[in-house]
């Protein structure tokens, strides 16, 4: 369990936000994540914001995977 | 205008108020000289030479409007690609109504407009109706039942029988177009760009045959998408599907829309789209003749088909790194999910 | 946008392969590894990624599907509410072919059952609104990555005034069932890959007793192959340097804190009660239940018959989920029970073990465990 995509949050009010991903909108409850702020990419799951993705820590993560590639040498 | 802004029962009762809806709703829009008799039966001129084709289908898609359609614009071409991928060249359509009580006139107008542009469209005419009335409840706004007959010309032998290992797999376009719309309609989604394919593919498919690529079979991926239908030619032919998840034409927002909700864009159905096997050697020739008309040109090839082999699935997808995946009947069509 | 691309890039799969086939060989002996997230078991299985990790890592699934551990008395008393005039039932995709001891709620439809598949539990609210002089219950199931959700819709619910909505919780937690299986001497486990969703929710640091107190090398990885493939390589590290710790290695999404208003809101509607896993038995404190004071919400508390709950004969999905065996190792597998006729629970859901074995791996010719 579970499916949760990211998506970026366009626009709030008080209890709800549009979020979109590759064009699609959906309005969430972002009850469980009232700090929303517009820009974030946020975690969808069954409806609600769950939490945010760090764009950082993404970049930090690929960026490892990408030194890993770098030491792999062919055998 | 004495029509009601709802349709009542008294509408399908066959007296006065049937006329009425007959007169000043349906026969303006859909009129030609052999539905303006109004007689219980359309007699046609003699069919052209070939073997006649027939098709039925019956249309209950929820939303009746979507992006990019609606229900009778559905019929219509639904109707004429049947025909199509047969390889008939559609002529006349029956069209046939069941109306909720209560349906909005409106509602019928627009599906009728619809038809009537389908129709046009498609080049076919439809030549015969039929309207009925269910009480409130027992029928979800309208449903349209239709019968095509179209004529294959001699000479011509598509189908499934012609198959052949080896065959490249084509698509005219985009897969799942129509699946997403509807899903994201019923979901309370929104897409500037989700928009039904829905189109009458016969104009395509004669710019296709004429092209003189050596088409073996044709198929319209509409329920349960490209998937079910790459089943049902493996279930005949006794042959393996073969996909490439790389070559799958498969729109942003489609794609979306299919993670939003667990769903695969490969079992989304399509209403303005075609599968098409045929000789690899002519593949080249026929994308280019496919990508030369307005509904193709997002035509590429996106599998082939190849020998049955015992240790792997009737239908699978080659990933990028060339190992390929199982496509199992079920996979990923219908119910959103949160798992 | 963030990049998604580079997470399945096959370039950087095989260097993990790579990375991750050096590390075994130095440690010199097989590692089992167990996940227990339904996704997890889904993204695994799409991906081939236990074949090409075997011999040297054997991934084995638990009981990560919280369809699959829903007893088949939940989904028996859920059809039996349904049943009750003027009650609509409101559940996930997921549940809506799961077998209960006579049909599932799919065939109940077929029968006049009043039930409507939906994506998330507001639009359960919304057909309450839409339908005020009915009793609409909704089928809570799912872990701590959903059960927020449904707290968070009760309190809508409550500031709505919408008195027609009702929750019938199947909900469970994570860590009670990981105790148990931790302790289990017949499994073996030398790690764990744990669910990236749930910790964004419950936040990390509620699974740490797996290392202090079990010496699990364990990581919280998110569901790319790329994410997947990075916390084995970091459970083989571990286990090669005699190590045992918490790695969160999805710390674009989780933290070691919980989501602090997930949590109030858990805290308010919900509390732990012993709940019962398929093929588990009782767990205490493994499951969630309305408050007393949301009585007046618990359709678990309505007065109705259910029948005699029974388990398909032949089913073994219990061992299945406890990953004491394999998918084809039962043997319904394949055979009597396959997606379009399952047996039990494992093989209709689509993040079951069974399901994901028979979708994707049972050409490849896996490597028995």
């Amino acid at each position: 369990m579970c499916l949760a995509i990211p998506m970026e949050l366009k626009e709030r009010d008080e209890y709800e936000g549009i979020v979109e991903l590759g064009g699609v909108q959906r309005r969430v409850s972002l009850l469980l994540f009232p700090e929303a702020a517009v820009g974030d990419h946020l975690l969808i799951h069954a409806g609600f914001a769950i939490g945010r993705v760090d764009a950082e820590e993404a970049r930090l993560t690929i960026e490892g995977l990408e030194r890993l590639a770098a030491q792999a040498r062919p055998t | 205008m004495t029509l009601p802004d709802r349709i009542l029962l008294a509408h399908g009762a066959g007296g006065r108020k049937t006329r009425e809806l007959i007169e000043e709703l349906l026969l303006p829009s859909l009129s030609n000289e052999f539905l303006a008799t109004l007689s219980d039966a359309a007699v046609m001129p003699p069919l052209p030479e070939g073997r006649p084709a027939l098709t039925t289908d019956g249309f209950v898609v929820d939303p009746p409007l979507f992006p990019g359609g609606d229900l009778g614009y559905l019929s219509v071409c639904g109707t004429v690609n049947d025909l199509s991928v047969a390889g008939a060249e559609p002529l006349w359509l029956t069209w046939s109504l069941i109306l909720e009580e209560g349906l909005e006139t409106s509602l019928l107008r627009t599906c009728l407009e619809g038809a009537v542009r389908a129709a046009r469209e498609a080049g076919v005419r439809i030549v015969a109706g039929d309207t009925k009335v269910v009480p409130k409840g027992k029928g979800d706004r309208l449903f349209i039942t239709t019968a095509g007959l179209g004529v294959v010309p001699p000479g011509r032998d598509l189908g499934d029988h012609r198959v052949l290992p080896g065959d490249v797999i084509l698509a005219t376009g985009p897969l799942g177009d129509h699946g997403a719309t509807i899903m994201a309609s019923r979901h309370g989604m929104s897409g500037a760009a989700l928009r039904s394919d829905c189109a009458p593919l016969n104009g395509l498919i004669a710019a296709l045959l004429a092209s003189g690529a050596e088409v073996h079979s044709l198929h319209d991926p509409t329920r349960g998408g490209a998937l079910v239908t790459c089943h049902e030619v493996s279930a005949r032919t006794g042959l393996r599907m073969v996909l490439e998840e790389t070559h799958l034409p498969v729109r942003a927002e489609v794609a979306a829309l299919c993670q939003l909700l667990g769903l695969a864009p490969v079992a989304m159905p399509c209403e303005g789209r075609a599968l098409i096997w045929l000789k690899e050697s002519d593949a080249p020739l026929a994308i280019e003749a496919l990508q030369s008309h307005p509904l193709g040109r997002g035509a590429c090839a996106i599998g082939r088909a190849e020998a049955p082999r015992k240790d792997r699935s009737p239908v699978a997808m080659r990933t990028p790194t060339g190992e390929e995946r199982p496509l199992d009947l079920r996979a990923g069509a219908d119910l959103p999910r949160i798992c | 946008m963030i990049a998604q691309e580079p997470f399945r890039d096959p370039r950087l799969l095989d260097a993990l392969f790579a990375a991750i086939r050096s590390e075994a060989a130095l440690l010199g002996r097989r590692s089992s590894f167990m996940e227990v997230c339904g996704t997890h078991t889904h993204a695994i299985a799409e991906a081939g990624l236990r074949r090409r990790l075997a011999p040297q890592v054997r991934l084995i699934s638990g009981p990560g599907c919280p369809v699959c551990v829903t007893p088949v008395e939940y989904l028996d008393r859920a059809i039996a509410l349904g049943r009750l005039p003027g009650v609509r039932l409101a559940t996930f995709g997921d549940l809506f072919r799961v077998p209960s001891s006579r049909g599932s709620l799919e065939t109940a439809a077929a029968e006049g059952l009043r039930v409507e598949v939906v994506y998330s539990p507001r639009d359960a609210l919304a057909l309450a609104s839409a339908h005020p002089e009915e009793r609409v219950v909704f089928l809570a199931v799912g872990f701590e990555t959903t059960a927020p959700a449904i707290a968070a819709t009760l309190a809508e619910a409550d500031r709505l005034g919408m008195r027609n909505f009702y929750v019938l919780s199947g909900h469970k937690v994570v860590p009670p069932p990981l105790r148990l299986l931790a302790s289990d001497p017949g499994l073996a486990l030398d790690g764990l890959l744990l669910p990236g969703h749930v910790s964004v929710l419950t936040g990390w640091g509620i699974f740490e007793f797996l290392a202090t107190e079990f010496g699990l090398p364990s990581a919280v990885v998110g569901f790319t192959p790329a994410d997947i493939l990075l916390g084995v390589l970091e459970l083989v590290r571990q286990r090669r340097k005699g190590e045992a710790r918490v790695t969160n290695l999805y710390g674009r999404a989780v933290r070691r804190e919980e989501n602090a208003e997930a949590r109030r809101l858990m805290g308010r509607y919900f509390t732990p009660v012993d709940s019962e896993w398929r093929g588990m038995g009782v767990i205490p404190e493994s499951g969630l239940a309305l408050r007393p004071e949301w009585a007046e919400r618990d359709a678990g508390l309505w007065p109705v018959t259910v029948p005699e709950p029974m388990e398909p004969a032949g089913c073994r999905c219990g061992e299945v989920l406890k990953g004491a065996i394999s998918p084809p190792e039962c043997p319904l597998f394949a055979a009597a029970c396959d997606p379009d006729s399952p047996v039990g629970a494992c093989m209709v859901s689509s993040e079951g073990t069974c399901a994901a074995w028979y979708r994707h791996e049972r050409y490849r010719g896996e490597a028995a465990p």
